[in-house]
């Protein structure tokens, strides 16, 4: 699963992933700004971007292809907007349209390909990220895995029984929302019998020291520079 | 001897209109162990879930002395814990040392200290050397392992164990009593098996229909109820 696969790379051991989460977290968001606002004719700048996230992966140590077919999957949902923008006669900024969205999709994934959850949850919160907004966040995650797991076995066991159909699909999906349901109720139920008071509490503090600033720092010039120069 | 838990006259209905506790009178010493049998539907884990405020009914509960209240809930949740049948619903964390610093961290430890009490108490389970494991990735011996270091991380004064065998091949089974039976505290144990209950409790409280039926010596009990496949 996805986000299986994310999570053990957001377990590596690179420069990159001991970056404190914060920082990361304003790389990524000088980076969404220098980006939304370049151009559309600049691309070059589009492609000094692309090599900018490729060399930031690599120095990760994370698959560049994985990566990238992951990113991809905003391309659908964005390719519909770019579409319209190219019939209207715009082909520059339909493609803009496309490579915004695709190395948006690219510096998130990086994010949290080196940053577990708690993280970057929490560096979230160090900005003063509403609650309920970061609990959100948590609790989709979790419950993701726990319904696709579901699911799998719910097809499995149905699979065993006879061919699938749109009907026995659809009759799945009803069973799997209950289920799921009182899944993640059992799951909360343990929670709080762990004394779950509603935060998660990040469970490896990573102080803010001068590595980190010169992270950030590099990512704020190789960012500005890209914009301003090309 | 101090009672570590006692109960009276527990009522509990569920939403849907069941009556699932009709009066429960219960009482466990301090470092005694109790299994509770009964058919499938007799209200025992709805009883167990009461146990540290999971659920909360009409009747009264103390633990080591403490009403449980609104106001204690929190104290007792970290006396007594819980061990769910299914490990799934209790694993949530993306790592096995996550998992378990879990509870520690929401009673108010510092994350290294949390950490340390994590590595101390799977090292006790022997789970050292899944910390970074993904939960998900484990067999079902070890996921119970980790569940049970999970509680014990919390340093409680009770355990309850729903089912701990459940999902359990015989060496596992075997494996699992053995850690059981070396833990130090008071024990309620949710249980169809005899030989379990026999290996881990001295007295035992029949289920029937939300009312105790009949409590006694473990052997006492199974010959009575016919609680035995033979």
């Amino acid at each position: 699963m996805h986000h299986l696969v994310i999570d053990r790379w957001s377990r590596g051991s690179s420069s990159l992933h001991q970056r404190d989460p914060r920082a990361k977290l304003a790389a990524l968001l000088t980076f969404l700004i220098v980006l939304s606002t370049t151009r559309p004719a600049a691309q070059a700048a589009f492609a000094a971007y692309a090599v900018l996230l490729i060399i930031t992966a690599s120095r990760a140590r994370l698959p560049i292809l994985g990566l990238a077919g992951r990113a991809a999957l905003v391309l659908p949902f964005s390719a519909t907007f770019a579409l319209l923008t190219w019939w209207s006669g715009d082909s520059l900024r339909a493609l803009a349209l496309a490579e915004k969205s695709f190395l948006s999709g690219m510096a998130a994934l990086l994010l949290v390909a080196t940053t577990p959850l708690t993280g970057w949850t929490a560096a979230l919160e160090s900005w003063h990220v509403p609650r309920m907004l970061i609990l959100v966040i948590q609790f989709v995650y979790r419950y993701l895995f726990v319904i696709a797991e579901q699911a799998q076995r719910m097809r499995w066991a149905a699979l065993c029984r006879g061919r699938g159909s749109f009907g026995l699909a659809a009759g799945l999906v009803g069973v799997l929302f209950a289920r799921s349901w009182q899944r993640a109720d059992g799951i909360y139920h343990a929670m709080l019998a762990r004394g779950f008071r509603g935060r998660f509490v990040p469970a490896v503090p990573v102080p803010l020291g001068a590595s980190d600033a010169l992270f950030l720092s590099a990512c704020l010039a190789g960012c500005l520079g890209i914009r301003i120069l090309l | 001897m101090n009672q570590a838990i006692h109960v009276r006259g527990l009522r509990y209905q569920y939403p849907d209109g069941t009556q699932a506790l009709n009066g429960i009178d219960f009482h466990l010493d301090a470092g005694e162990s109790v299994a509770l049998f009964g058919a499938n539907g007799s209200g025992k884990t709805t009883f167990v879930l009461h146990l540290n405020g999971l659920l909360r009914g009409e009747g009264a509960i103390e633990i080591c002395g403490l009403p449980l209240t609104d106001a204690t809930l929190e104290q007792i949740r970290s006396k007594v814990g819980v061990v769910f049948q299914d490990s799934d619903e209790q694993l949530f964390m993306p790592t096995v040392l996550e998992d378990v610093a879990f509870g520690p961290l929401n009673l108010g430890l510092s994350p290294d200290d949390a950490l340390t009490r994590a590595r101390t108490v799977l090292k006790r389970v022997g789970m050292a050397h899944a910390v970074e494991r993904a939960p998900y990735h484990l067999s079902a011996g070890e996921k119970k392992r980790v569940a049970i270091a999970g509680v014990l991380a919390m340093d409680p004064e009770i355990l309850v164990l729903d089912e701990p065998t459940t999902f359990l091949d015989p060496p596992t089974r075997r494996d699992l009593l053995t850690l059981l039976r070396g833990l130090p505290q008071a024990k309620v144990v949710v249980t169809h098996d005899a030989n379990l209950a026999r290996a881990l409790t001295t007295r035992a409280v029949f289920f029937d229909q939300g009312r105790i039926a009949g409590e006694g010596d473990v052997i006492e009990i199974v010959q009575r109820f016919h609680w035995e496949y033979s």
